[in-house]
């Protein structure tokens, strides 16, 4: 099954996650934002750190939680790739994050990315599939 | 995306109406300026739907304004103004955008073409080595624990007590680069974070250090007060933000307004207009936050200066003093002002927010530095890396038109994947190369991205805003040398 799928937006860039649950669709939408920034094939899971969001719903958290990936990123330098979720509500979401620390000699960084934006975000209970415009 | 198919009526040669029926909830018309060739690309997508969205914000008087570089973005279009009654309007963080006080910031040298083209390999290479730049590079200032609450309330002020320039820079920056009501408190940790390692760094993305030369000057006596006083005079133009701090603090209150809404009952077409009133206690911890990621961004632009400005007179082997070096003046292009402008014959303060618009401030307004008090305030609306950028100057039609504001840039055309599509890097910087444009970038995508290519053309922007009269063209420049991030 397709993770997630790049949407054209002529300043910045976007994406449509996918999932067979919504929790699954919110990880694969962070997979996708750190697609942008590097190829995720070079990074290595070895590097860990928990998150834990919450939000008044689910569009909020996807926000929240996008948004609170970038700034792990911006703050140490981790490339995440793997994305455990432990706990999923409308309002909370706790997870595991894997990858690692972000090394000039292996990794290539693509796009910097500045921030997940509510505008056309959607979250999709029905068909598990999340999208959000980044700006870049 | 789909083309956008509103009602839109022609007012003149460079002026377009949305009409407040368009949508029930818009409380006044949009006005887009334009010219009738540019709104082909204009329609292709969805900018022209956001200005009549941001006409639902409380508060907002006269018209949802577009600059000629509008494109489209989130919440606001890039190139949005919108001006907020202080009484009943509100203020929205997308308004100003997530780079919180992106500007740009220009010195003037005393050189010119022919002394530093031979040197522009080396001029360029200094240039990248001694500004940091790109993605996870890390800034060589190191703060104090607790300095960076001095960064926000200082501005430029700190940089300059810290060595980063000279005094006079302060009065050639507006807002003299340090905006009065910041109070570190209302920046979130996290926001914090961000800015420590990154204060001093050119960031990637659009940004960018450029060696140009004025190659065409429109007024004489106007360029001659700003120091630019021939053909070939060489300038160097700097374009950078408020890096991660920003972008933390913008989605930090979009996040707290969002539930603030529903608190004030405010609705929206566009969760990314997320607003609070003026005088909320939201709308005031935004508006402190913001000053002072503006003044983080002052800051930023100013120690990037001192570098450029030591690069320089070493790789040229003279004295900053010898090179000249004057800051002609630094704009904000992304920010929100409390300023006074006229409404139905009537002064009154209002909140204007520059989404990817510049401040165009007549001769004789008290808001701009005193040497400038004669033409006007400066306007610096840099074009895409290959071609030119303009330097112009406000005018009165812009206080009476457009809250005292123009466009900023030359505006996007094609996404970034369709840039990357279509072109390769190395092919870019081999086109540049062969038109005497020496090139040094983090990244060869990333120059395919940021290709001439994928932008308008600067000159048809800059020119719809001197038709219409809301600046007037001063003098143009073309690059002989780009850093990239």
């Amino acid at each position: 099954m397709k993770r997630f799928q790049l949407i054209d937006h002529t300043a910045d860039t976007g994406l449509i996650a996918y999932g067979s649950s919504l929790a699954e669709a919110f990880a694969n939408a962070a997979y996708g934002l750190f697609s942008i920034i590097t190829e995720l094939n070079k990074v290595r899971g070895g590097e860990s750190r928990p998150v834990a969001v919450s939000a008044e719903d689910a569009e909020g958290l996807l926000f929240n939680w996008l948004n609170h990936l970038i700034y792990i990123f911006d703050v140490e330098y981790l490339l995440f790739k793997r994305f455990d979720i432990t706990e999923f509500t409308e309002h909370n979401l706790k997870a595991t994050c894997w990858g690692e620390t972000y090394n000039p000699s292996r990794h290539q960084l693509k796009l910097g990315v500045k921030s997940a934006t509510y505008y056309m975000l959607k979250v999709d209970r029905e068909k598990n599939q999340v999208q959000v415009i980044f700006d870049v | 995306m789909s083309p956008w198919t509103g009602p839109l009526e022609k007012v003149d040669d460079y002026r377009w109406r949305i009409p407040k029926s368009y949508k029930p909830g818009m409380r006044v018309d949009g006005l887009v300026f334009a010219s009738q060739g540019m709104l082909n690309d204009i329609l292709k997508e969805q900018s022209l739907e956001q200005v009549a969205n941001v006409a639902f914000l409380p508060g907002i008087v006269g018209y949802s304004l577009a600059m000629p570089d509008i494109h489209w973005g989130y919440g606001f279009p890039i190139g949005g103004v919108a001006a907020m009654r202080m009484s009943d309007g509100v203020v929205s963080p997308g308004g100003v955008g997530f780079d919180i006080n992106c500007g740009v910031r220009v010195l003037r040298t005393n050189l010119v073409e022919a002394e530093v083209r031979p040197k522009i390999r080396e001029l360029t290479d200094a240039l990248y080595r001694n500004v940091p730049s790109g993605l996870g590079s890390k800034g060589k200032i190191r703060l104090r624990h607790g300095e960076i609450d001095e960064v926000l309330t200082k501005g430029s002020r700190w940089a300059i007590e810290k060595g980063y320039g000279r005094p006079d820079d302060l009065e050639t920056t507006e807002e003299g680069g340090e905006m009065a009501g910041a109070d570190p408190a209302c920046v979130s940790r996290k926001a914090k974070e961000r800015g420590i390692p990154q204060l001093g760094t050119l960031g990637s993305g659009n940004h960018f250090l450029e060696v140009a030369v004025i190659d065409q000057i429109q007024e004489k006596a106007i360029a001659k007060d700003m120091g630019i006083d021939q053909i070939g005079q060489v300038v160097l133009l700097i374009h950078t933000g408020s890096r991660g701090l920003g972008h933390q603090t913008a989605g930090d209150y979009i996040e707290q307004m969002v539930a603030a809404m529903k608190k004030y009952n405010i609705e929206l077409p566009d969760r990314q207009l997320a607003c609070a009133p003026l005088d909320s206690r939201e709308g005031q911890d935004y508006l402190t936050a913001m000053r002072c990621a503006a003044n983080y961004a002052w800051t930023n632009r100013q120690c990037i200066a001192h570098w450029v400005r030591e690069s320089f007179s070493q790789v040229m082997g003279m004295s900053q003093e010898e090179a000249g070096l004057e800051l002609i003046y630094d704009v904000t292009h992304n920010i929100a002002k409390i300023e006074e402008h006229e409404v139905d014959g009537k002064k009154e303060m209002l909140c204007v927010h520059r989404k990817g618009a510049t401040r165009a401030f007549p001769a004789g307004h008290p808001d701009i530095p005193r040497k400038y008090a004669r033409i006007g305030q400066p306007v610096f609306i840099p074009g895409d890396m290959g071609r030119f950028s303009y330097i112009l100057v406000g005018t009165e039609q812009a206080m009476k038109e457009s809250f005292g504001s123009t466009c900023h840039g030359a505006g996007r055309v094609k996404s970034r994947a369709a840039a990357k599509r279509e072109l390769r890097g190395e092919a870019v910087r081999q086109d540049l190369e062969s038109r005497g444009i020496t090139i040094r970038a983090g990244s060869l995508k990333g120059l395919a991205e940021e290709a001439s290519q994928a932008y308008k053309d600067v000159g048809t922007v800059v020119n719809v805003t001197h038709n219409a009269g809301i600046s007037r063209i001063v003098a143009r420049s073309r690059p002989i040398g780009v850093i990239k991030g």
